[in-house]
Protein backbone atom coordinates (compact mmCIF):
# COMPACT_ATOMS: atom_id res chain seq x y z
CA UNK A 1 0.00 0.00 0.00
CA UNK A 2 1.39 3.69 -1.06
CA UNK A 3 2.20 5.87 2.26
CA UNK A 4 -0.30 8.18 3.43
CA UNK A 5 2.80 10.76 2.78
CA UNK A 6 2.12 10.15 -0.81
CA UNK A 7 -1.73 11.73 -0.47
CA UNK A 8 -1.52 13.95 2.41
CA UNK A 9 0.98 16.18 0.93
CA UNK A 10 2.06 19.13 2.78
CA UNK A 11 0.86 21.61 -0.05
CA UNK A 12 -2.62 19.75 0.17
CA UNK A 13 -3.06 20.30 4.30
CA UNK A 14 -1.94 23.62 3.50
CA UNK A 15 -4.54 24.56 0.55
CA UNK A 16 -7.23 22.67 2.95
CA UNK A 17 -6.22 24.64 5.87
CA UNK A 18 -6.19 28.26 4.38
CA UNK A 19 -8.36 27.14 1.01
CA UNK A 20 -8.02 30.19 -1.65
CA UNK A 21 -10.52 31.87 -3.48
CA UNK A 22 -13.50 30.73 -1.02
CA UNK A 23 -16.72 32.96 -1.44
CA UNK A 24 -19.30 33.35 -4.08
CA UNK A 25 -19.86 36.12 -7.35
CA UNK A 26 -22.78 37.69 -8.00
CA UNK A 27 -24.48 37.41 -11.17
CA UNK A 28 -23.80 38.27 -14.21
CA UNK A 29 -20.91 35.51 -12.79
CA UNK A 30 -22.16 32.13 -13.66
CA UNK A 31 -22.21 29.13 -11.41
CA UNK A 32 -22.44 25.47 -10.75
CA UNK A 33 -22.70 23.13 -8.27
CA UNK A 34 -20.99 19.70 -8.09
CA UNK A 35 -22.34 17.01 -5.88
CA UNK A 36 -20.49 13.24 -5.00
CA UNK A 37 -23.37 11.16 -5.24
CA UNK A 38 -21.42 8.46 -3.32
CA UNK A 39 -19.63 10.45 -0.18
CA UNK A 40 -22.20 13.70 0.11
CA UNK A 41 -19.40 15.93 -0.75
CA UNK A 42 -20.82 19.33 -2.78
CA UNK A 43 -19.09 22.25 -4.22
CA UNK A 44 -20.23 25.07 -6.01
CA UNK A 45 -17.95 26.90 -8.16
CA UNK A 46 -18.80 31.01 -8.93
CA UNK A 47 -17.51 31.92 -12.58
CA UNK A 48 -17.09 35.37 -14.46
CA UNK A 49 -15.87 34.82 -17.73
CA UNK A 50 -15.19 38.14 -19.78
CA UNK A 51 -13.99 38.36 -23.36
CA UNK A 52 -12.52 34.34 -23.09
CA UNK A 53 -10.93 35.19 -20.00
CA UNK A 54 -11.93 33.39 -16.72
CA UNK A 55 -11.48 37.36 -15.11
CA UNK A 56 -12.56 35.73 -11.34
CA UNK A 57 -13.83 32.32 -9.40
CA UNK A 58 -14.81 31.32 -6.24
CA UNK A 59 -15.17 28.17 -4.70
CA UNK A 60 -17.83 27.21 -1.54
CA UNK A 61 -19.23 23.94 -0.37
CA UNK A 62 -17.76 21.51 2.23
CA UNK A 63 -15.69 18.27 1.32
CA UNK A 64 -12.58 16.03 2.46
CA UNK A 65 -9.29 17.32 2.37
CA UNK A 66 -8.48 16.18 -1.07
CA UNK A 67 -11.65 17.93 -2.79
CA UNK A 68 -11.58 21.04 -0.66
CA UNK A 69 -7.42 21.19 -1.79
CA UNK A 70 -7.99 20.20 -5.16
CA UNK A 71 -10.35 23.11 -5.87
CA UNK A 72 -8.43 25.43 -3.82
CA UNK A 73 -5.43 25.16 -6.04
CA UNK A 74 -7.44 24.71 -9.01
CA UNK A 75 -8.82 28.10 -8.63
CA UNK A 76 -5.49 29.39 -8.18
CA UNK A 77 -4.43 27.29 -11.55
CA UNK A 78 -7.83 29.12 -13.82
CA UNK A 79 -7.80 32.45 -12.51
CA UNK A 80 -6.92 34.66 -15.46
CA UNK A 81 -6.31 32.44 -18.03
CA UNK A 82 -8.32 31.86 -21.28
CA UNK A 83 -10.72 29.24 -22.08
CA UNK A 84 -8.39 27.66 -24.19
CA UNK A 85 -5.89 27.38 -21.55
CA UNK A 86 -8.04 26.22 -18.84
CA UNK A 87 -9.53 23.11 -20.99
CA UNK A 88 -6.27 22.01 -21.67
CA UNK A 89 -5.29 22.14 -18.13
CA UNK A 90 -8.31 20.71 -17.39
CA UNK A 91 -7.37 17.63 -19.66
CA UNK A 92 -4.21 17.21 -18.15
CA UNK A 93 -5.69 17.15 -14.82
CA UNK A 94 -7.63 14.59 -15.88
CA UNK A 95 -4.64 12.57 -17.55
CA UNK A 96 -2.53 13.13 -14.43
CA UNK A 97 -5.71 11.48 -12.82
CA UNK A 98 -5.88 8.71 -14.88
CA UNK A 99 -9.14 9.34 -16.12
CA UNK A 100 -8.26 10.47 -19.40
CA UNK A 101 -5.63 9.54 -21.97
CA UNK A 102 -3.26 12.01 -23.39
CA UNK A 103 -3.89 12.59 -26.80
CA UNK A 104 -3.03 14.69 -29.57
CA UNK A 105 -6.43 15.98 -30.26
CA UNK A 106 -6.28 18.78 -27.67
CA UNK A 107 -4.53 22.00 -29.03
CA UNK A 108 -0.82 22.21 -27.65
CA UNK A 109 -1.50 24.93 -25.21
CA UNK A 110 1.33 25.77 -22.84
CA UNK A 111 0.36 24.74 -19.19
CA UNK A 112 1.86 24.78 -16.03
CA UNK A 113 0.71 22.46 -13.40
CA UNK A 114 2.54 24.31 -10.70
CA UNK A 115 1.28 22.86 -6.99
CA UNK A 116 -1.31 20.88 -9.20
CA UNK A 117 1.53 18.43 -9.28
CA UNK A 118 1.35 17.50 -5.42
CA UNK A 119 -2.25 15.90 -6.05
CA UNK A 120 -0.60 13.12 -8.39
CA UNK A 121 -0.28 11.11 -5.26
CA UNK A 122 -4.40 10.45 -5.18
CA UNK A 123 -3.88 8.65 -8.09
CA UNK A 124 -2.65 5.79 -6.04
CA UNK A 125 -5.47 5.95 -3.99
CA UNK A 126 -8.07 4.88 -6.59
CA UNK A 127 -10.77 5.75 -4.54
CA UNK A 128 -9.71 8.83 -3.93
CA UNK A 129 -9.70 10.61 -7.45
CA UNK A 130 -13.36 11.51 -7.62
CA UNK A 131 -12.76 13.71 -4.58
CA UNK A 132 -9.86 15.35 -6.47
CA UNK A 133 -11.62 15.52 -9.90
CA UNK A 134 -15.41 17.41 -8.35
CA UNK A 135 -14.21 20.74 -8.83
CA UNK A 136 -12.75 20.26 -12.14
CA UNK A 137 -15.91 18.92 -13.72
CA UNK A 138 -17.66 21.47 -11.77
CA UNK A 139 -15.62 24.06 -12.86
CA UNK A 140 -16.35 22.68 -16.31
CA UNK A 141 -20.16 22.82 -16.09
CA UNK A 142 -19.75 25.98 -14.77
CA UNK A 143 -18.09 27.65 -18.45
CA UNK A 144 -20.60 25.79 -20.35
CA UNK A 145 -23.20 27.73 -18.19
CA UNK A 146 -21.44 31.10 -19.42
CA UNK A 147 -20.72 29.70 -22.77
CA UNK A 148 -24.80 28.80 -23.43
CA UNK B 1 -15.58 -11.48 26.93
CA UNK B 2 -17.93 -14.25 27.05
CA UNK B 3 -21.92 -14.17 27.29
CA UNK B 4 -24.03 -16.99 28.03
CA UNK B 5 -21.57 -19.43 26.99
CA UNK B 6 -20.87 -18.59 23.10
CA UNK B 7 -17.42 -18.88 22.18
CA UNK B 8 -16.91 -15.53 21.00
CA UNK B 9 -13.58 -16.10 19.79
CA UNK B 10 -14.47 -19.43 18.34
CA UNK B 11 -17.23 -17.39 16.55
CA UNK B 12 -14.45 -15.01 15.54
CA UNK B 13 -12.61 -17.96 14.04
CA UNK B 14 -15.48 -18.86 11.56
CA UNK B 15 -14.32 -16.12 9.07
CA UNK B 16 -11.87 -16.90 7.08
CA UNK B 17 -11.31 -13.71 6.02
CA UNK B 18 -10.37 -11.93 9.61
CA UNK B 19 -7.34 -14.18 9.33
CA UNK B 20 -6.14 -12.10 6.60
CA UNK B 21 -3.11 -9.49 7.36
CA UNK B 22 -2.51 -6.72 5.36
CA UNK B 23 1.31 -5.01 5.45
CA UNK B 24 1.62 -7.51 8.73
CA UNK B 25 -1.37 -6.10 10.28
CA UNK B 26 -4.38 -7.79 11.12
CA UNK B 27 -7.81 -6.67 9.67
CA UNK B 28 -9.95 -4.55 12.03
CA UNK B 29 -13.27 -4.96 9.67
CA UNK B 30 -15.96 -2.47 11.70
CA UNK B 31 -18.01 -1.85 8.48
CA UNK B 32 -21.06 -5.10 9.28
CA UNK B 33 -23.77 -2.33 9.25
CA UNK B 34 -22.97 -2.13 4.98
CA UNK B 35 -22.63 -5.97 4.48
CA UNK B 36 -20.93 -8.50 6.62
CA UNK B 37 -18.26 -10.73 6.21
CA UNK B 38 -19.14 -14.60 5.83
CA UNK B 39 -18.93 -17.64 7.90
CA UNK B 40 -17.22 -20.93 6.60
CA UNK B 41 -20.23 -22.61 7.20
CA UNK B 42 -22.08 -20.06 4.22
CA UNK B 43 -19.33 -20.10 2.39
CA UNK B 44 -19.07 -23.90 2.42
CA UNK B 45 -23.22 -24.46 1.96
CA UNK B 46 -22.53 -21.95 -1.46
CA UNK B 47 -19.59 -24.02 -2.41
CA UNK B 48 -21.00 -27.57 -1.78
CA UNK B 49 -24.45 -26.73 -3.61
CA UNK B 50 -22.56 -25.43 -6.41
CA UNK B 51 -19.77 -28.24 -6.65
CA UNK B 52 -22.20 -31.18 -6.35
CA UNK B 53 -25.41 -30.62 -6.59
CA UNK B 54 -26.40 -27.44 -8.38
CA UNK B 55 -29.10 -27.79 -10.46
CA UNK B 56 -32.62 -26.12 -11.06
CA UNK B 57 -35.86 -25.69 -8.83
CA UNK B 58 -39.79 -26.40 -9.53
CA UNK B 59 -38.95 -27.66 -13.32
CA UNK B 60 -37.43 -30.64 -13.92
CA UNK B 61 -37.55 -34.33 -12.85
CA UNK B 62 -34.53 -35.55 -12.54
CA UNK B 63 -33.60 -36.49 -8.69
CA UNK B 64 -30.91 -33.86 -8.35
CA UNK B 65 -33.33 -30.82 -9.11
CA UNK B 66 -35.54 -32.12 -7.04
CA UNK B 67 -32.77 -31.99 -4.06
CA UNK B 68 -32.41 -28.57 -5.41
CA UNK B 69 -36.09 -27.64 -4.85
CA UNK B 70 -35.83 -29.54 -1.46
CA UNK B 71 -32.74 -27.40 -0.74
CA UNK B 72 -34.00 -24.13 -1.83
CA UNK B 73 -37.82 -24.44 0.11
CA UNK B 74 -35.64 -25.95 2.99
CA UNK B 75 -34.04 -22.08 3.15
CA UNK B 76 -37.40 -20.50 3.13
CA UNK B 77 -38.47 -22.56 6.28
CA UNK B 78 -35.50 -21.62 7.79
CA UNK B 79 -36.31 -17.97 7.52
CA UNK B 80 -39.78 -18.00 8.14
CA UNK B 81 -38.88 -19.96 11.71
CA UNK B 82 -36.40 -17.04 11.77
CA UNK B 83 -38.50 -14.07 12.23
CA UNK B 84 -41.79 -16.05 12.95
CA UNK B 85 -43.84 -15.75 10.04
CA UNK B 86 -47.11 -17.59 9.84
CA UNK B 87 -46.72 -19.10 7.02
CA UNK B 88 -43.65 -20.12 4.41
CA UNK B 89 -45.78 -18.42 1.56
CA UNK B 90 -45.36 -14.98 3.83
CA UNK B 91 -41.61 -15.33 2.54
CA UNK B 92 -40.94 -14.02 -1.04
CA UNK B 93 -37.21 -14.15 -2.03
CA UNK B 94 -36.12 -10.92 -3.53
CA UNK B 95 -32.84 -9.41 -4.93
CA UNK B 96 -32.33 -7.46 -1.15
CA UNK B 97 -34.84 -4.73 1.38
CA UNK B 98 -34.48 -2.25 -1.54
CA UNK B 99 -36.07 -4.38 -4.16
CA UNK B 100 -38.59 -5.01 -1.35
CA UNK B 101 -39.59 -2.02 -0.61
CA UNK B 102 -39.97 -1.11 -4.33
CA UNK B 103 -42.04 -4.13 -4.63
CA UNK B 104 -44.43 -2.95 -1.82
CA UNK B 105 -45.14 0.62 -3.46
CA UNK B 106 -44.88 -0.40 -7.24
CA UNK B 107 -47.46 -3.15 -6.36
CA UNK B 108 -49.50 -2.28 -3.13
CA UNK B 109 -48.74 1.73 -3.57
CA UNK B 110 -50.08 1.41 -7.01
CA UNK B 111 -53.13 -0.69 -6.43
CA UNK B 112 -54.03 0.93 -3.20
CA UNK B 113 -52.56 4.61 -2.88
CA UNK B 114 -54.30 7.49 -5.19
CA UNK B 115 -53.59 11.51 -5.26
CA UNK B 116 -53.57 12.99 -2.02
CA UNK B 117 -53.05 10.18 0.05
CA UNK B 118 -50.78 9.97 2.65
CA UNK B 119 -47.54 7.59 3.80
CA UNK B 120 -45.95 8.57 6.56
CA UNK B 121 -41.84 7.90 7.05
CA UNK B 122 -39.17 9.28 9.59
CA UNK B 123 -36.60 11.94 9.34
CA UNK B 124 -33.83 8.90 9.81
CA UNK B 125 -34.60 6.20 6.83
CA UNK B 126 -32.68 5.22 4.19
CA UNK B 127 -32.80 6.33 0.77
CA UNK B 128 -34.12 3.03 0.01
CA UNK B 129 -37.46 3.58 1.82
CA UNK B 130 -37.54 6.96 0.79
CA UNK B 131 -37.07 7.26 -3.05
CA UNK B 132 -39.56 4.42 -3.70
CA UNK B 133 -42.24 6.54 -2.24
CA UNK B 134 -40.94 9.62 -3.59
CA UNK B 135 -41.75 8.21 -7.20
CA UNK B 136 -45.15 7.41 -6.21
CA UNK B 137 -45.07 11.13 -5.02
CA UNK B 138 -43.89 12.16 -8.74
CA UNK B 139 -46.51 9.23 -10.68
CA UNK B 140 -49.55 9.65 -8.08
CA UNK B 141 -49.69 12.57 -6.27
CA UNK B 142 -49.59 10.82 -2.71
CA UNK B 143 -48.16 13.07 0.10
CA UNK B 144 -45.30 12.14 2.34
CA UNK B 145 -45.33 13.04 5.70
CA UNK B 146 -42.08 12.99 8.14
CA UNK B 147 -41.89 11.69 11.55
CA UNK B 148 -39.42 14.00 13.54
CA UNK B 149 -36.29 12.95 15.82
CA UNK B 150 -35.83 14.23 19.22
CA UNK B 151 -32.14 15.51 20.01
CA UNK B 152 -30.69 12.30 21.28
CA UNK B 153 -31.29 10.51 18.18
CA UNK B 154 -34.83 8.68 18.99
CA UNK B 155 -38.36 9.22 16.77
CA UNK B 156 -40.27 12.01 18.29
CA UNK B 157 -43.78 10.41 18.55
CA UNK B 158 -45.72 13.59 20.56
CA UNK B 159 -47.32 14.52 17.06
CA UNK B 160 -47.92 11.02 15.90
CA UNK B 161 -51.64 10.39 15.94
CA UNK B 162 -51.67 13.80 14.11
CA UNK B 163 -49.44 12.82 11.29
CA UNK B 164 -50.69 9.44 11.12
CA UNK B 165 -54.44 11.07 10.67
CA UNK B 166 -55.92 10.00 7.56
CA UNK B 167 -52.58 7.62 6.78
CA UNK B 168 -52.80 4.54 4.15
CA UNK B 169 -49.38 4.14 5.09
CA UNK B 170 -46.61 4.05 7.61
CA UNK B 171 -42.97 2.99 6.75
CA UNK B 172 -40.19 2.89 8.88
CA UNK B 173 -36.76 1.65 9.94
CA UNK B 174 -36.70 -1.06 13.10
CA UNK B 175 -33.27 0.30 13.63
CA UNK B 176 -30.95 3.40 12.00
CA UNK B 177 -28.07 2.59 10.02
CA UNK B 178 -26.67 6.33 10.62
CA UNK B 179 -27.59 6.54 14.57
CA UNK B 180 -28.07 2.66 15.57
CA UNK B 181 -31.18 3.81 17.04
CA UNK B 182 -33.95 0.99 17.64
CA UNK B 183 -37.62 1.90 16.97
CA UNK B 184 -40.08 0.92 19.55
CA UNK B 185 -41.94 -1.01 16.62
CA UNK B 186 -44.48 -2.66 18.32
CA UNK B 187 -46.03 0.73 19.50
CA UNK B 188 -45.59 2.23 15.54
CA UNK B 189 -47.87 -1.05 14.01
CA UNK B 190 -50.41 0.03 16.30
CA UNK B 191 -50.14 3.21 16.26
CA UNK B 192 -50.37 3.03 12.49
CA UNK B 193 -53.17 0.55 12.41
CA UNK B 194 -55.63 2.27 14.75
CA UNK B 195 -55.20 4.87 12.10
CA UNK B 196 -56.37 2.60 9.67
CA UNK B 197 -52.78 2.65 7.89
CA UNK B 198 -50.62 -0.22 6.93
CA UNK B 199 -47.70 -0.94 8.86
CA UNK B 200 -44.32 -1.67 6.75
CA UNK B 201 -41.02 -2.02 8.50
CA UNK B 202 -37.30 -1.87 7.01
CA UNK B 203 -35.81 -4.64 9.28
CA UNK B 204 -32.61 -4.48 7.40
CA UNK B 205 -30.67 -3.58 10.68
CA UNK B 206 -32.29 -4.80 12.65
CA UNK B 207 -32.75 -8.46 11.72
CA UNK B 208 -28.99 -9.52 11.81
CA UNK B 209 -28.77 -8.56 15.31
CA UNK B 210 -31.96 -9.05 17.04
CA UNK B 211 -34.56 -11.80 18.12
CA UNK B 212 -37.09 -10.39 15.20
CA UNK B 213 -40.53 -11.85 15.67
CA UNK B 214 -43.18 -10.57 12.67
CA UNK B 215 -46.32 -11.87 14.81
CA UNK B 216 -45.27 -9.68 17.66
CA UNK B 217 -44.72 -6.60 15.80
CA UNK B 218 -47.90 -7.42 14.25
CA UNK B 219 -46.49 -5.83 11.57
CA UNK B 220 -47.80 -5.58 7.61
CA UNK B 221 -44.62 -5.97 5.61
CA UNK B 222 -41.07 -6.32 6.94
CA UNK B 223 -38.07 -6.87 4.70
CA UNK B 224 -34.18 -7.69 5.18
CA UNK B 225 -30.71 -8.08 3.05
CA UNK B 226 -29.27 -11.57 3.39
CA UNK B 227 -25.83 -9.86 2.92
CA UNK B 228 -26.17 -7.93 6.28
CA UNK B 229 -26.76 -11.45 8.19
CA UNK B 230 -23.89 -13.56 6.99
CA UNK B 231 -25.21 -14.42 4.14
CA UNK B 232 -24.17 -13.66 0.53
CA UNK B 233 -24.87 -10.48 -1.68
CA UNK B 234 -27.82 -10.60 -4.12
CA UNK B 235 -30.72 -12.53 -1.88
CA UNK B 236 -32.61 -10.42 0.50
CA UNK B 237 -36.63 -11.35 1.84
CA UNK B 238 -40.18 -9.53 1.63
CA UNK B 239 -42.27 -10.86 4.66
CA UNK B 240 -45.89 -9.50 3.84
CA UNK B 241 -49.39 -11.13 5.58
CA UNK B 242 -50.33 -13.52 3.10
CA UNK B 243 -53.82 -11.77 2.84
CA UNK B 244 -52.46 -8.63 1.46
CA UNK B 245 -49.92 -10.39 -0.79
CA UNK B 246 -52.57 -12.60 -2.39
CA UNK B 247 -54.49 -9.27 -2.58
CA UNK B 248 -51.73 -7.47 -4.62
CA UNK B 249 -51.11 -7.96 -8.21
CA UNK B 250 -47.59 -9.66 -9.22
CA UNK B 251 -44.47 -7.34 -9.38
CA UNK B 252 -42.36 -9.09 -12.36
CA UNK B 253 -43.56 -11.04 -15.07
CA UNK B 254 -41.93 -14.28 -16.44
CA UNK B 255 -41.13 -17.36 -15.87
CA UNK B 256 -42.19 -18.95 -12.06
CA UNK B 257 -44.89 -16.66 -11.18
CA UNK B 258 -47.10 -17.74 -13.74
CA UNK B 259 -50.26 -19.69 -13.34
CA UNK B 260 -51.25 -19.97 -17.20
CA UNK B 261 -50.01 -18.07 -19.99
CA UNK B 262 -52.44 -17.74 -22.96
CA UNK B 263 -52.27 -15.34 -26.14
CA UNK B 264 -54.82 -13.51 -24.15
CA UNK B 265 -53.23 -13.04 -21.44
CA UNK B 266 -51.90 -15.42 -17.81
CA UNK B 267 -53.12 -16.17 -14.31
CA UNK B 268 -50.66 -15.73 -11.66
CA UNK B 269 -48.79 -18.38 -9.38
CA UNK B 270 -49.43 -19.52 -5.93
CA UNK B 271 -47.87 -17.37 -3.02
CA UNK B 272 -44.85 -17.15 -2.83
CA UNK B 273 -43.57 -17.67 -6.39
CA UNK B 274 -46.28 -14.80 -7.34
CA UNK B 275 -43.80 -12.73 -6.63
CA UNK B 276 -40.84 -14.64 -7.87
CA UNK B 277 -40.48 -14.25 -11.69
CA UNK B 278 -37.38 -16.04 -13.78
CA UNK B 279 -34.52 -18.29 -12.06
CA UNK B 280 -34.20 -17.11 -8.51
CA UNK B 281 -30.68 -16.64 -6.82
CA UNK B 282 -30.61 -20.72 -5.78
CA UNK B 283 -26.84 -20.44 -4.32
CA UNK B 284 -27.58 -17.30 -2.28
CA UNK B 285 -30.85 -18.69 -0.96
CA UNK B 286 -28.98 -21.97 -0.21
CA UNK B 287 -25.82 -19.61 1.33
CA UNK B 288 -28.64 -17.50 3.35
CA UNK B 289 -30.31 -20.45 5.21
CA UNK B 290 -26.88 -21.23 6.15
CA UNK B 291 -26.58 -17.75 7.52
CA UNK B 292 -29.76 -18.45 9.19
CA UNK B 293 -28.56 -21.52 11.19
CA UNK B 294 -25.21 -20.43 12.09
CA UNK B 295 -26.66 -17.29 13.55
CA UNK B 296 -29.86 -19.85 15.01
CA UNK B 297 -26.95 -21.40 16.50
CA UNK B 298 -25.00 -18.93 18.38
CA UNK B 299 -28.86 -17.32 19.48
CA UNK B 300 -29.97 -13.98 18.51
CA UNK B 301 -30.74 -13.17 22.14
CA UNK B 302 -26.76 -13.74 23.08
CA UNK B 303 -25.57 -11.61 19.85
CA UNK B 304 -27.63 -8.94 20.85
CA UNK B 305 -26.19 -8.74 24.41
CA UNK B 306 -22.64 -9.49 23.00
CA UNK B 307 -23.16 -6.39 21.30
CA UNK B 308 -24.52 -4.03 23.52
CA UNK B 309 -21.82 -4.60 25.85
CA UNK B 310 -19.61 -3.86 22.94
CA UNK B 311 -21.48 -0.69 22.33
CA UNK B 312 -20.91 0.26 25.63
CA UNK B 313 -17.54 -0.22 25.75
CA UNK B 314 -16.67 1.58 22.17
CA UNK B 315 -18.45 4.55 23.38
CA UNK B 316 -17.20 4.30 26.58
CA UNK B 317 -13.26 3.99 25.42
CA UNK B 318 -13.77 6.26 22.78
CA UNK B 319 -15.39 9.14 25.13
CA UNK B 320 -12.66 8.65 27.66
CA UNK B 321 -9.77 8.74 25.18
CA UNK B 322 -11.57 11.84 23.40
CA UNK B 323 -13.89 13.60 25.25
CA UNK B 324 -15.26 16.38 23.67
CA UNK B 325 -13.10 15.92 20.55
CA UNK B 326 -15.45 13.41 19.36
CA UNK B 327 -19.18 13.02 18.56
CA UNK B 328 -20.97 10.01 18.67
CA UNK B 329 -24.59 10.47 17.01
CA UNK B 330 -27.63 8.85 18.56
CA UNK B 331 -28.88 7.85 21.72
CA UNK B 332 -26.16 7.03 24.39
CA UNK B 333 -28.26 4.48 25.64
CA UNK B 334 -27.71 0.58 24.49
CA UNK B 335 -30.74 -0.57 25.43
CA UNK B 336 -32.18 1.63 22.63
CA UNK B 337 -29.33 1.44 20.17
CA UNK B 338 -27.62 -1.14 17.91
CA UNK B 339 -23.73 -1.68 17.37
CA UNK B 340 -23.29 1.48 14.76
CA UNK B 341 -21.41 4.54 15.87
CA UNK B 342 -21.59 7.76 13.49
CA UNK B 343 -19.44 9.87 14.88
CA UNK B 344 -17.14 13.66 14.02
CA UNK B 345 -13.65 13.59 15.23
CA UNK B 346 -11.53 16.82 15.32
CA UNK B 347 -13.36 18.37 12.64
CA UNK B 348 -11.32 15.57 10.47
CA UNK B 349 -13.70 15.25 7.09
CA UNK B 350 -14.56 11.68 7.40
CA UNK B 351 -13.14 10.50 4.14
CA UNK B 352 -9.81 11.21 5.68
CA UNK B 353 -10.82 9.81 8.57
CA UNK B 354 -11.86 6.51 6.98
CA UNK B 355 -8.34 7.18 4.92
CA UNK B 356 -6.21 7.31 7.58
CA UNK B 357 -7.80 4.26 9.60
CA UNK B 358 -7.33 2.48 6.44
CA UNK B 359 -3.76 2.47 7.37
CA UNK B 360 -4.12 0.51 10.26
CA UNK B 361 -6.47 -1.99 8.36
CA UNK B 362 -9.31 -0.32 10.57
CA UNK B 363 -12.23 -0.56 8.28
CA UNK B 364 -15.18 1.89 8.57
CA UNK B 365 -17.79 3.51 6.29
CA UNK B 366 -17.12 7.48 5.54
CA UNK B 367 -20.16 9.31 3.91
CA UNK B 368 -23.78 9.85 3.65
CA UNK B 369 -25.18 6.52 4.28
CA UNK B 370 -27.67 6.64 2.07
CA UNK B 371 -29.51 9.03 4.15
CA UNK B 372 -28.93 12.13 3.43
CA UNK B 373 -32.35 13.63 4.62
CA UNK B 374 -30.93 12.46 8.39
CA UNK B 375 -27.05 13.77 7.46
CA UNK B 376 -28.39 17.38 7.10
CA UNK B 377 -30.53 17.48 10.04
CA UNK B 378 -27.57 16.33 11.38
CA UNK B 379 -25.94 19.20 10.07
CA UNK B 380 -23.01 17.41 8.54
CA UNK B 381 -22.34 16.19 4.67
CA UNK B 382 -20.72 12.72 5.79
CA UNK B 383 -20.18 11.17 9.43
CA UNK B 384 -17.40 8.20 9.79
CA UNK B 385 -19.35 4.89 11.27
CA UNK B 386 -17.81 2.06 13.06
CA UNK B 387 -20.15 -1.03 13.52
CA UNK B 388 -19.48 -4.10 15.21
CA UNK B 389 -20.85 -6.90 14.47
CA UNK B 390 -20.64 -11.14 16.03
CA UNK B 391 -16.93 -11.67 15.17
CA UNK B 392 -16.04 -8.59 16.59
CA UNK B 393 -14.10 -7.98 20.25
CA UNK B 394 -13.14 -5.33 22.40
CA UNK B 395 -9.56 -5.27 20.77
CA UNK B 396 -10.86 -4.16 17.60
CA UNK B 397 -12.90 -1.42 19.57
CA UNK B 398 -9.22 -0.57 20.68
CA UNK B 399 -7.73 -0.99 17.29
CA UNK B 400 -10.38 2.04 16.52
CA UNK B 401 -9.48 4.35 19.55
CA UNK B 402 -5.68 3.62 18.60
CA UNK B 403 -6.14 4.15 14.74
CA UNK B 404 -7.66 7.55 15.50
CA UNK B 405 -4.81 8.97 16.86
CA UNK B 406 -3.14 8.83 13.77
CA UNK B 407 -5.26 11.30 12.30
CA UNK B 408 -4.13 13.52 14.42
CA UNK B 409 -0.45 13.59 13.60
CA UNK B 410 -1.39 14.03 10.07
CA UNK B 411 -3.94 16.82 10.32
CA UNK B 412 -2.21 18.52 12.95
CA UNK B 413 -5.13 19.38 15.67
Amino acid sequence: MPGLEDLYREIILDHYRTPRNRGELAPPAVMAEGHNPLCGDEITIYAQVENGILVDVKVSGQGCSISQSSASMMSQAVKGKSLAEIQALIHRFKVMMSIEEDSDDVPAVEVKMGDLEALQGVVKFPVRIKCAILSWNTLLQALDNASA
Amino acid sequence: MNTSGVDWAAVKADFPVLQRMIDGQRLVYLDSANTSQKPNAVIDAMSDFMRNGYAPINRSAYRMAGEATDLFEGARGKVQRFINARSVNEVVFTKNATESINLIAQTWGRANLQAGDVVVLTHMEHHANIVPWHMLVAERGIELRWIPLTDDGLLDLSNLSSLLDGAKVLSFTAMSNVLGTITPVKQLCAAAHAAGAIAIVDACQFVPHNVTDVQAWDADFAMFSGHKMVGPSGIGVLWGREELLEAMPPFLGGGNMIGDVRLDGFTTAELPSKFEAGTPPIVEVIGLGAAVDYLSNIGMANIRQHEMQLTEYAMSTLKARYGDEIVIHGPRNVEVRGAVLSFAFRDIHPHDISQILDEKNVCVRAGHHCAKPLMKLLGANATARASFYIYNDQTDADALADALDGASDIFGV
